[in-house]
């Protein structure tokens, strides 16, 4: 089955490069903290507006804790867009699309485990399995709907111009919202809590069972994805499609297959993360995927799109820049710039990152794709 | 004459199809109905769509009235229609919506909900001379641009603020205040008025945050405020930042009471914030809708005819609309001139209040509420009048 044979997929990216183990190590070293140069500076000048007159030592201690909380914030943030950029990531690097749509299938996968917790808490179930269910049912909806996008709106322009798949992954984007919009309705709904709503204080630091979860769960994501991909024979037909689709058939690997795959993998993470927001923050609602799916994507290239380990680095960094940002840029620049510009701090990074590597931290000659 | 029985079918057979007819008639036809048609614009879509289609009900509920009540100007039955328009609380939108309205010839305007989206659009309506009843844009500019067809029905955020700031320092005893905003009109508008108030009553502000319409995590500005130590966060926004914000407070362990402008202070906040709603505080122009003289047979009609629960400002929607149905009706015409010429002197006593207009366009004697979270509901506190100075 050569059907996308003709279609260039010379660059397979960093997927194909057998190159994990490296890139694994590089993840290590980016570690986010260290990399937010100004890191010392605003705590002297958090510290100086306190009105409170307080011994010096406190002080110090306490701009400390405040940063440790930031990174924490950050980490949270960074753990759901790496979740998110995962499933950019793993469709643009076998089939050179950026799925816009990503966004939405969170969404879904959002109000879906929120309904589906509703009716099983309502039968009574205990809030850990209800958890789980919920996350089985939401992830089964968005593989589903993922496939009928992929089948409706993908596969019939996998040979066109490369702008075409891009426009109709917004038109479905536009779409799946205002389906969920007439489906759920206008209204923030409540998620309901099914994890425990303790905080613990690590050493100065409010980091509540959510986010423990979130962090650890986008690691272990992220680990498994690896191993699928650089460890399994289905991995192998994934690198090999993402390689040279054509070549890949006549080797005996059914592209449709692995590509409907990689869209379901994806759709999953999406499920999972729409899943954890919506705990995370107590609220899902139809307009919550459309920004969350733009910062993803951000990540994605931040970390170089097309590679795995880059989609979490990528997401973890732009998480902690963010939540610095928010945190310190009024102090830093005395009030002039307020953290409503955190964005702004955030996409400067971005530019600064790619003007110094156009394929973005741990992408490789993917120049020509963006 | 008496009609037999055998003769009415007859009759209204005649009658139904002369107003057949009258509907292809030029509208100088004696017998053709008066179409009086009001736009009314809120978001429809987007974060605070909730909101815009409870506004959108309150005004459809008006509009249902005053066609049951079968209103005749000069012999003439009179008809009303609502052009309902998604402004999606962005100004560039609104002002688009807005040009529709006047091409659309529209009689008059209920709206728009933000004042982010009323002020540009005001401009509009001023020079086509359209009078418009914004039922929620509370930021002063809107009145205080001159234009004659600018009123509202709700008091504004100086008065808010005023009533907001007084009441942080003088009943909750806050010495040092952090106030967070979501940089629209409003947001903006309503903190920066609250600030005034609180300072003027003796307060400090430690700490100054912003954050926008559309954002649900903020615990990087709330970890900030935290080491600043402010006895009380004041949010200048709307219920679906308000409500994540107040679960992050909680979450953070800040120790500082919380309190909300109208923007917050809706089911959907108390619904969403769940635990962390105990003890937070708003305020609400207007009288407590249990208070008010017919609040309670209101909240039973929008339930009977939406199914839904009141947000906030549906009752302030079905005022403004019937407000402009009132003055119409004494116009005795739907003639936008006249309409406008009739609203200055308004003396309506509507579901929210007495409504009298100054010669702004704002409220005469505008009264704000404070209200706390409690048990998962808004327990109403004590309201304050602030007449305007």
């Amino acid at each position: 089955m050569g059907a996308a044979g003709n279609h260039q997929h010379r660059h397979p990216l960093s997927i194909t490069e057998g190159g994990f183990p490296k890139t694994d190590s590089r993840l290590r070293g980016v570690s986010p903290a260290p990399t937010f140069p100004q890191g010392d500076a605003p705590i002297s000048a958090t510290t100086l507006t306190l009105p409170v007159l307080c011994p010096s030592p406190y002080r110090i201690i306490r701009g400390v804790d405040i940063f440790l909380q930031q990174v924490a914030n950050g980490l949270t943030l960074g753990s759901i867009y790496a979740l998110v950029a995962l499933g950019y990531t793993l469709v643009y690097g076998i089939l050179g699309l950026i799925n816009f749509a990503h966004g939405e299938v969170v969404m879904v996968g959002a109000l879906t485990a929120l309904a589906a917790s509703k009716f099983l808490l309502a039968a009574a179930l205990p809030p850990y399995l209800v958890f789980t269910l919920a996350f089985l049912l939401a992830a089964l909806v968005c593989m589903a709907l993922s496939v009928i996008i992929e089948r409706i709106a993908y596969r019939p322009l996998r040979n066109a111009p490369r702008l075409a798949p891009l426009i109709t992954a917004i038109g479905v984007s536009i779409i799946l919202q205002q389906l969920a919009m007439m489906l759920w309705g206008r209204s923030y709904h409540a998620m309901p809590q099914l994890l425990p709503e303790t905080t613990f204080a690590l050493g100065g630091v409010q980091i509540t069972v959510i986010q423990i979860v979130i962090i650890g769960v986008a690691g272990l994501t992220m680990a498994a994805l690896l191993v699928l991909v650089n460890r399994t024979r289905l991995g192998r037909a994934m690198r090999a499609t993402a390689e040279n689709p054509g070549i890949a058939a006549l080797m005996g690997v059914d592209a449709n297959r692995i590509i409907v795959l990689a869209f379901m993998i994806g759709s999953a993470l999406a499920a999972l993360a729409g899943m954890l927001v919506a705990s995370n923050y107590g609220i899902a609602h139809y307009n919550m995927g459309f920004m969350l799916g733009l910062k993803a994507f951000t990540a994605a290239v931040l970390g170089g799109i097309g590679n795995l380990a880059g989609a979490v680095v990528g997401g973890l960094l732009l998480g902690v820049i963010e939540a610095l940002g928010a945190g310190y840029i009024g102090d830093l620049t005395g009030g002039v710039l307020g953290s409503q510009y955190q964005d702004v701090f955030a996409f400067f990074v971005l530019i600064g990152v790619l003007v110094l590597r156009p394929a973005g931290l741990l992408g490789e000659r993917v120049a020509e794709r963006a | 004459m008496k009609i037999s029985a055998n003769t009415l079918p007859l009759v209204l057979a005649a009658v139904l199809g002369v107003a057949a007819c009258s509907k292809e008639a030029p509208p100088s036809d004696a017998t053709a109905p008066i179409i009086i048609r009001f736009g009314h614009a809120a978001p429809l879509t987007g974060p605070q769509a909730h909101l815009g289609k409870d506004n959108e009900n309150g005004a459809r509920l008006a509009m249902e009235d005053a066609n049951a009540a079968n209103l005749t100007f000069g012999g003439r039955a009179v008809k009303f229609e609502l052009l309902s328009e998604d402004d999606q609380s962005d100004p560039r939108q609104g002002n688009l919506v807005a040009q529709k309205f006047v091409d659309a010839k529209v009689n008059a305007v209920i709206g728009h909900l933000n004042s982010g989206t009323t002020i540009p659009a005001s401009r509009l309506y001023s020079n086509a001379g359209i009078p418009q009843v914004s039922p929620s844009a509370t930021n002063p500019t809107y009145t205080d641009q001159g234009f004659k067809t600018a009123f509202r029905v709700m008091a504004n955020d100086v008065q808010q603020g005023k009533v907001l700031g007084g009441y942080a320092v003088n009943n909750l005893q806050a010495k040092t205040i952090a106030v967070i905003d979501d940089k629209t009109a409003y947001g903006e508008g309503l903190a920066t008025e609250f600030k005034k108030a609180a300072v003027a009553a003796g307060a400090t502000v430690v700490a100054e945050e912003h954050t926008d319409d559309k954002s649900v995590d903020f615990k990087s500005i709330l970890t900030t405020i935290k080491g600043k130590q402010p006895d009380l966060i004041f949010f200048g926004g709307m219920d679906p930042q308000a409500a994540p914000m107040a679960r992050q407070i909680k979450q953070l362990g800040v120790p500082a009471k919380f309190m909300l402008g109208d923007g917050g202070c809706n089911a959907d906040f108390m619904k969403n914030a769940a635990d962390a709603s105990e003890g937070i505080y708003c305020s609400l122009p207007g009288v407590p809708l249990a208070r008010m003289a017919g609040g309670a047979k209101f909240s039973e009609r929008y339930q009977a005819r939406f199914k839904a629960n009141i947000q906030s400002y549906a009752p302030y929607a079905y005022d403004a609309a019937m407000v402009l149905i009132d003055a119409a009706k004494r116009a005795q015409s739907g003639e936008p001139a006249r309409i406008l010429a009739e609203l200055p002197k308004t003396d309506y006593n509507g579901v929210t209040a007495h409504i009298l207009f100054d010669a702004k366009g704002d409220l005469k004697d505008g009264v704000i509420s404070m209200y706390v979270g409690k048990n998962g509901a808004w327990e109403p506190l004590e309201t304050i009048n602030t007449a305007i100075p």
